[in-house]
């Protein structure tokens, strides 16, 4: 069968597989005060439609930083605008300052649903469909394959489409620098990837290997001449795409700093909620929030990110592990790149995003999300093992361990896979279905996310092994990835 | 063979999602069924077919009703309120959790048929792409045809389980397994009689291939070769399944309140919303005629009935210009329309091949010609000419024809803003897959589709942005809230027309083969 009706069949299948999730509960749904995520985009919408562009990031009188301040970079707050100049033709009591707040209806739902099916159909989807046909190597059918699997990751589904938040525009975007920078086109790749940080601050996370590619791109073409040359475009790119975003708040440099300050919200804890990071699991044994002050926490988590400069799986997870003020929907950023990767290490990188799934279960459990949960999962990892073979690829060289093999060949590769997933499920049904005790009210979220972060840890450190492992001339190659 | 279990496993994955994610409790045949296991748990079987305390009276055959009463012996588990029959739209989360389950679990006999149909497909020679190979193409056309997943797992009634029924009794007959077919095929038609729709077919084939043992050499019937001992077995398996299923209702007496539960023909001529039969061409054609008169000024605007005919509640009424139609007109012309394709099955049968042609025809021909038909009847033609569709190339083109239009005219049924997406997603891909995995298995033999066949398909694109898209935002949509429902029917109905006529002359100006002994 020809290509184009293969791909179309398997977007329009993820298509239904997000729609279909998007008929489900989302987050804070139906409960006052404060409600949830799909309330603060609501009001993001109502602050920047009704209010002007000075006020949007200012607590005023109209516009209460407590309840939903903006706290994304102005990208955001566009989007948001764009979205109530078409609620409020459909129907103006949605974005009525003031009025609207916790404005629920059936109505609005599928309106909100909607917004976030466009973004992810003119940005997401395109930018993965092109990415899986020219940027991975495969017959048209692996191509295929790896498309779809890339497009039924459940961890993005869930969150975008049920928590509800607009993550694929930022992932979108910055799939686009990678694919940009993939193909050669330096100067295209950082202006996208300058859209996606302009649009989420969290995209900081793959700020790293960006920079590091391009400048040692830069260096590489000869610092004088070429590589100089390029250096400058880029730098003016970033610039220009920067303040181009940037504009309206730049008039006053008290606007610019306000913004950043809502941005990085460094006055806040080390850690919400219990999200599989180092200090979250470490917590649990020595209190370390007690021990250290802020501004401590903050280096400290610098100086463990610094080194992983190359690959970004390890420099997005590095950041998620040893990071300040995480959520656990951050491990979508690290996820992206684990997807990237399905194609030369699928059973390693299902495996990451099957945990990554797995690790948010407790907010998913919260927004009323289990059924859409259990069945995405395991249509995933159906999907992923009978279309890419995963279960196959578990010989020692597959997994390309290289010189560290003696070190690990004691470690029984497809059991603990089993064990794993056995794991999962098993901590799935019980934090959905038991009660935990009253005196250890957290035991089941606590579980999940230490659980998650083992994983976390052990993909960690095999994708370091495997990248530090490779022989030099495939290096090069790997670094456009 | 793998892919096709495969195809299999990811159908039963999206059909579980399917109805887990969109399954809704607010369609009237999840109440009807309700009510059925209410009645069947709740009350003793003499009054099965006289309850009406709810509005949707028992109208199957008594087989049905055991079936719905051992289903409720598994759902007192779950919820005993959904088994109180004055629970009157009872929808508990444990009521609907049952329900689309027991859907679910009883798809395992069309899954279980399609793979008994796939076995029946011939494997051309030479070694193929996985995708482009017959058997995987029919699995897939069976599996996720939208009628069905948009029938029953949106919808919400049991199709899959009798569909598998049908499929599998059809399979049987293409392997000559012929007791087998006819004993799955008389569960069928005791578990819902709409399938009288094809017992002709059923009847005439098994008659004249079956119990005549031979043929002569040009075909005709050798009526020597008649075995007595066939047709007995034959009448056995009819008599002891009907039995089974009438038994206790002959016994007490109540046939005729049973037979006036199956066959309403109060109902009026055309469901609501017209099926894209002959009739919906007709009520047109009357409709316009009336108004062409009243312009004219050749008709008086006061004697004309009032303009009901596609109101919201089913109900009987009159035709202003053109003859009334009546149900023994229908049947008149139901019967004139299959009496060729019976005939051609008797006078030269062109075995199994021949009787699935037949069946196809008698149930188009029922559609197009009968009292009160329902636009899911479509899918009794659409799903048994797939098996044709991967062998001919002929016959793939008609399929694409009816099948699109089939299928398009089932968007009515899901009316609600969150379904469209769903429905247009749906339709997409299955057109998609259809048009090219049929296109690449016949590619050697010229292309599937007329161009005037190719621009009647997408003036349904046409209709379909019309309707859902353009209509409700028109000033049309207060004052007359059904044209795209009109419009709908009738574009379909043309469709249904031209495959119906053209299935015809494939059969009929088949060249002869040489029928098979049995």
């Amino acid at each position: 069968m020809q290509t184009w009706s293969l791909v179309s069949i398997c977007v329009l299948l993820a298509i239904i597989a997000r729609w279909g999730v998007s008929l489900n509960s989302y987050s804070g749904a139906g409960k006052p005060p404060m409600f949830g995520d799909y309330e603060a985009q609501r009001h993001w919408q109502e602050v920047t439609y009704n209010l002007p562009i000075q006020e949007w990031y200012f607590n005023t009188t109209n516009n209460d930083l407590n309840y939903w301040g903006l706290d994304y970079p102005p990208l955001t707050a566009y989007h948001s605008w764009i979205c109530a100049y078409i609620a409020k033709t459909i129907n103006p009591e949605w974005v009525e300052l003031h009025k609207s707040r916790g404005y629920e209806s059936t109505q609005h739902k599928l309106f909100m649903r909607m917004t976030v099916l466009v973004a992810d159909l003119l940005i997401y989807i395109p930018a993965v469909v092109l990415y899986c046909l020219y940027l991975t190597d495969g017959s048209s059918k692996k191509k295929v394959s790896i498309m779809f699997c890339f497009l039924l990751y459940p961890g993005l589904i869930l969150i975008d489409y049920g928590h509800f938040q607009y993550n694929g525009v930022s992932l979108g975007f910055a799939l686009w620098g990678i694919l940009a920078l993939g193909l050669g086109w330096d100067v295209l790749g950082s202006m996208a990837f300058s859209l996606a940080l302009n649009y989420k601050q969290m995209e900081l996370y793959h700020a790293l290997p960006f920079f590091c590619y391009l400048l040692g791109k830069c260096i590489k073409t000869g610092l004088i001449g070429r590589g100089l040359f390029l250096l400058v475009r880029i730098g003016v790119t970033v610039l220009a795409t920067f303040a181009l975003c940037w504009l309206p708040f730049l008039a006053e440099p008290s606007q610019a700093m306000q913004v950043v300050r809502r941005i990085f919200p460094v006055a806040r804890g080390l850690f919400e909620d219990k999200v599989a990071n180092t200090w979250c699991s470490l917590n649990t044994l020595i209190k370390i929030k007690s021990i250290l002050s802020g501004d401590s926490h903050f280096t400290l988590c610098f100086l463990f990110s610094v080194p992983q400069c190359h690959f970004k799986v390890n420099s997005s997870l590095a950041f998620f592990l040893f990071s300040f003020q995480v959520h656990e929907k951050s491990i979508l950023l690290a996820a992206l790149p684990a997807c990237l990767l399905l194609n030369d290490l699928p059973l390693m990188a299902l495996w990451f995003l099957q945990a990554s799934t797995f690790s948010m279960l407790p907010l998913f459990l919260k927004d009323g999300l289990l059924v859409p949960y259990i069945v995405t999962s395991l249509g995933f990892l159906f999907f992923s093992i009978y279309l890419l073979s995963a279960l196959d690829h578990c010989s020692e060289d597959k997994l390309r361990l290289g010189a560290y093999n003696k070190l690990f060949y004691w470690l029984p590769k497809m059991d603990l896979f089993y064990i794993s997933i056995a794991a999962m499920v098993g901590l799935s049904i019980a934090t959905a279905v038991l009660i935990p005790p009253p005196h250890l009210p957290d035991l089941f979220p606590v579980l999940v996310s230490t659980t998650a972060f083992l994983h976390f840890l052990g993909t960690f450190i095999h994708f370091n092994v495997v990248q530090f492992s490779e022989p030099p001339s495939r290096k090069s190659q790997k670094k456009s990835n | 063979p793998e892919p096709s279990s495969a195809a299999g496993w990811a159908s039963v994955i999206r059909r579980i999602s399917l109805e887990v994610r969109f399954g809704a409790a607010r369609s009237t045949d999840f109440e009807v069924h309700r009510n059925w296991l209410a009645i069947t748990h709740s009350l003793p079987v003499s009054r099965w077919y006289y309850e009406n305390t709810s509005e949707w009276t028992l109208d199957y055959p008594p087989l049905f009703a055991w079936f719905e009463l051992g289903l409720s012996q598994v759902a007192r588990r779950f919820d005993a309120n959904m088994l109180q029959v004055e629970n009157l739209n009872y929808a508990s989360p444990a009521t609907v959790l049952f329900q689309r389950l027991s859907v679910i679990v009883t798809d395992v006999v069309f899954i279980y048929a399609a793979r008994e149909c796939c076995r029946c497909v011939r494997e051309p020679k030479g070694s193929r792409d996985v995708l482009s190979r017959p058997s995987f193409v029919l699995a897939v056309l069976l599996l996720w045809n939208f009628g069905l997943l948009v029938v029953d797992h949106i919808h919400f009634q049991y199709n899959g389980f009798l569909f598998g029924f049908l499929l599998l009794s059809v399979a049987k007959h293409l392997q000559s397994q012929h007791l087998q077919g006819a004993l799955l095929f008389a569960f069928l038609l005791n578990l819902k009689h709409i399938y009288l729709y094809v017992a002709p077919a059923y009847g005439v084939y098994l008659l004249r291939s079956y119990c005549f043992a031979q043929d002569n050499k040009d075909g005709s019937v050798r009526w020597s070769s008649f075995s007595p001992l066939r047709l007995l077995a034959l009448g056995a398996i009819v008599t002891s399944v009907c039995a089974l299923s009438f038994g206790p209702f002959i016994a007490m007496g109540q046939l005729p309140q049973v037979l006036s539960r199956l066959f309403p023909f109060k109902r009026g001529l055309c469901h609501a919303y017209w099926a894209p039969n002959i009739w919906a061409l007709y009520n047109v054609l009357d409709k316009s005629l009336a108004v062409l008169g009243v312009r004219l000024k050749l008709l008086e605007e006061a004697e004309l009935p009032p303009a009901s005919m596609t109101g919201g509640l089913v109900q009987e009424f009159e035709h202003s210009v053109l003859p009334s139609v009546t149900p023994a007109v229908t049947l008149v012309c139901t019967l004139l329309s299959i009496l060729p394709a019976v005939a051609s099955i008797w006078l030269r049968p062109h075995g199994a091949q021949g009787f699935l042609r037949c069946l196809l025809l008698c149930a188009l021909g029922c559609f197009m010609f009968g009292w009160h038909v329902h636009e899911k009847a479509i899918l009794i033609a659409i799903l048994p000419l797939s098996i044709l569709a991967v062998e001919s190339r002929e016959d793939a083109g008609i399929f694409l024809i009816l099948t699109t239009t089939g299928h398009y005219s089932l968007f009515p049924l899901l009316f609600t803003p969150a379904e469209l997406p769903i429905k247009v997603v749906l339709m997409l891909m299955f057109t998609i897959f259809s048009f090219t995995a049929l296109r690449k298995l016949h590619s050697a033999q010229g292309s599937l589709l007329h161009p005037l066949e190719v621009i009647y398909l997408l003036g349904l694109v046409a209709v379909a942005i019309a309707c859902e898209v353009v209509f409700p935002l028109s000033p049309w949509q207060q004052r007359l809230p059904f044209l795209p429902l009109l419009v709908t029917s009738v574009y379909c109905a043309m469709g249904v027309c031209y495959a119906f006529l053209r299935l015809y002359a494939s059969l009929l100006l088949r060249r002869e083969e040489k029928p098979k002994q049995l």
